[in-house]
């Protein structure tokens, strides 16, 4: 009785928020999308979808052949969840669809790292919710191989709408790798994703996103952390290949002592790419600690790049560090780091560097008997390379590919 | 190997160097002196190619050819390298990936790891080059650099200012390798090394030396003697020998 009584009213504040404008990035007219698409056939063996899409959902980290190096799949294309599968004990791998019907206890966790009605596209994705995953690490599970999940846009035109929820009981490691894609071919496209962490106490999750849209793609995820006592969340994001628009800013709230939370991004933006990204720490727990760092490129498009990290409980620290490259004349890069503490004895720092590539280290190289484009392209490359700590070696070395796969295609 | 002529070099809209001349012949090492500030570095740079270093009368003959137009890494790739004094830090490229670099296309990991382990520079292979490296990191990491090239010219800015002494022993070998010091005979690398101190000078064997005075070379004797006479009478001897 009382789940629906609370859903209800979660209804409501979504139907409020329904016009309600993004507080930053550029508006979406959602009318200008469809929230149809036609269904897609579920497939026992992920082997079996269809090649063009397979290929793009191998770019983006997925195993598909052979899934012995992952402990869980889950792919969806459109709104139809074309496959999910679990192959290690102590994790589950659903559509967020069936683990509501599953779990009542679900509905805890709904919309509570992200406010229903915090804009427009949060609305629609409780209004209209199409499906999205659930994943969850058993209380002292370790998952060995990471869980690979993809969200995919066939349908064109589509806005898909997703809500995922990521939970790591007690004691529990869970590595997550998300691609997202679309099909070459459906040239326009709106993804909303709505993605909620929850991270108990002495819990750890590394997340790794993928993203490899298309031109005429806006994206907009809205996601959510919360971690407890001792919990750890490193969160990797790429973002290099051409999209509309993205807008997202990411809050992972420090509710435990001693938790830890690090955001790393690497973004590129060409031509017509407008990325507004940031990431955001609230350290509310003694001793709990921050480091976000990011890495951005223009080869002509255009980068805000946010970062924020505020400190209201004793002991605590943050790191943030914004560094931007401008490869084309056009390009813009805004980076803003923000600190912010309420309290004494916290330590909060930031660097932040906006240039271009200095032509001293170029000519450095070019002294070695490199040519000037084979020097550029290294110091991009070093420029790129962030050393994750805490990453296992396995997912550092798929990080790594990406990010080198995407490279080859700067210059 | 080497021959500039009547060489004027420009930078920061500044003539620095006002027609300097020199040679060094295939298989010998010279020795730069000069007080700081006479124009050695931007010598050594306006041969290595530097744009900053603008050629505005004079040349550069390379193994007989006229490279004055050359492109710096056109000329690396001729055979000329060089040991930078300061050289920049490159983020996230780290000392291996230069190392590998150097030696174009004849990448070869193993050879890199023992070249290293020999320099006793293994854990600083895995590090950002030049990103907070000591004085004397600076010094081994370019001179592995220059073996990992092997250049026929090789360029060396104050290889020894800022190693101690345990450490210059180590240097010098370096630089020895890198000149084919153990041939008695046929050697075809040369050198041109500037050294305020000359401490190099009792571990490399340089023939002769030039004395740079505001941009000018006022002297051109024995290494060795040359080395002696501005230890006594300090450079300003070298004015009055000119006279
Ligand atoms: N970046 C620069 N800007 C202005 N002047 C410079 C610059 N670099 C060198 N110079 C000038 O060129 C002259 C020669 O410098 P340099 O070649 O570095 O001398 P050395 O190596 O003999 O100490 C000096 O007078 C120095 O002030
Ligand atoms: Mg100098």
């Amino acid at each position: 009785m009382s789940k629906i009584v609370r859903s209800n009213k979660r209804r409501e504040l979504a139907e409020k928020a329904l016009d309600k404008k993004p507080s930053l990035g550029e508006d979406i007219d959602l009318s200008r999308y469809s929230s149809t698409a036609e269904e897609h056939a579920y497939q026992e063996k992920p082997s079996e979808l269809p090649a063009q899409d397979k290929a793009q959902l191998m770019k983006v980290g997925l195993m598909l052949d052979d899934a012995s190096q992952r402990s869980g799949t889950f792919v969806q294309i459109d709104r139809s969840v074309v496959h999910s599968s679990t192959s290690q004990e102590g994790v589950e791998v659903l559509a967020v669809t069936q683990a509501l019907e599953k779990y009542d206890w679900l509905q805890d966790y709904w919309w509570h790292a992200v406010s229903v009605d915090q804009d427009k596209f949060t609305a629609q994705a409780e209004i209209d919710l199409q499906n999205g995953y659930f994943i969850r690490a058993l209380p002292g599970a370790k998952v060995v191989y990471p869980v690979q999940a993809c969200l995919y846009i066939a349908h064109k035109n589509l806005a898909q709408k997703v809500h995922n929820i990521i939970i790591a009981e007690e004691g529990s490691e869970l590595h997550i790798i998300t691609g997202c894609a679309a099909h070459p071919m459906s040239a326009s496209g709106l993804h909303i994703g709505v993605s909620e962490f929850y991270i108990k106490r002495g819990a750890k999750v590394t997340f790794t996103m993928i993203h490899n849209w298309a031109p005429e793609i806006e994206v907009r995820p809205r996601s959510g952390a919360i971690l407890e006592e001792g919990a750890v969340f490193l969160s990797n994001y790429v973002s290099m290949k051409p999209i509309r628009s993205l807008q997202m800013y990411p809050v992972a709230r420090c509710i435990g002592e001693g938790a830890i939370v690090r955001f790393n991004s690497i973004l590129v933006a060409p031509p017509g790419s407008h990325l507004d990204v940031g990431s955001r720490v609230l350290l509310n727990a003694k001793g709990s600690r921050a480091e976000i760092v990011s890495r951005t490129i223009t080869t002509g498009g255009t980068i805000v790049a946010r970062g924020h990290i505020a400190g209201s409980a004793p002991e605590v620290k943050g790191h943030l560090e914004c560094r931007g490259l401008i490869l084309s004349e056009r390009g813009t890069i805004h980076a803003i780091p923000e600190l912010k503490g309420e309290v004494a004895g916290i330590d909060l720092s930031h660097e932040a560097a906006v240039g271009k590539i200095a032509e001293e280290e170029v000519e450095y190289l070019m002294s070695r008997g490199l040519g000037r484009d084979e020097a550029t392209a290294m110091i991009v490359r070093g420029f790129l390379r962030v050393d994750i700590e805490g990453l296992p070696p396995e997912l550092a070395e798929e990080l790594k590919s990406a990010v080198e796969v995407s490279e080859k295609e700067l210059f | 190997m080497l021959s500039v002529e009547g060489l004027h070099v420009e930078t920061h809209g500044k003539e620095i160097l006002h027609g300097v001349n020199l040679s060094v012949e295939a298989g010998e090492t010279h020795a730069l002196f000069g007080p700081n500030g006479s124009g050695k570095t931007t010598l050594l740079m306006a041969i290595m190619g530097f744009p900053r270093y603008k050629i505005t009368a004079g040349r550069i003959l390379f193994k007989g050819q006229d490279i004055t137009q050359a492109s710096l890494d056109e000329r690396a790739r001729l055979g000329i390298g060089m040991s930078f004094q300061r050289p920049p830090v490159v983020r996230g490229v780290k000392t291996r990936d230069m190392v590998r670099a150097c030696m174009g296309g004849r990448e070869d990991d193993e050879a890199v790891a023992s070249l290293a382990a020999r320099l006793n520079m293994g854990d600083l292979m895995d590090r950002e080059i030049n990103y907070g490296f000591s004085g004397g990191e600076i010094k081994r990491s370019e001179l592995l650099q220059l073996l990992a090239q092997g250049p026929d010219l090789v360029l060396l800015d104050e290889p020894e200012s800022g190693v101690d002494l345990v450490n210059i022993a180590l240097i010098g070998q370096m630089i020895n390798e890198l000149l084919q010091k153990e041939l008695k005979r046929n050697r075809t690398r040369s050198g041109l090394i500037i050294t305020h101190t000359g401490h190099i000078l009792d571990y490399v064997n340089a023939t002769r030396g030039y004395v740079l005075l505001n941009g000018s070379v006022v002297c051109q004797r024995d290494a060795h003697e040359c080395l002696d006479t501005i230890k006594k009478n300090g450079y300003e001897g070298c004015v009055k020998c000119l006279k």
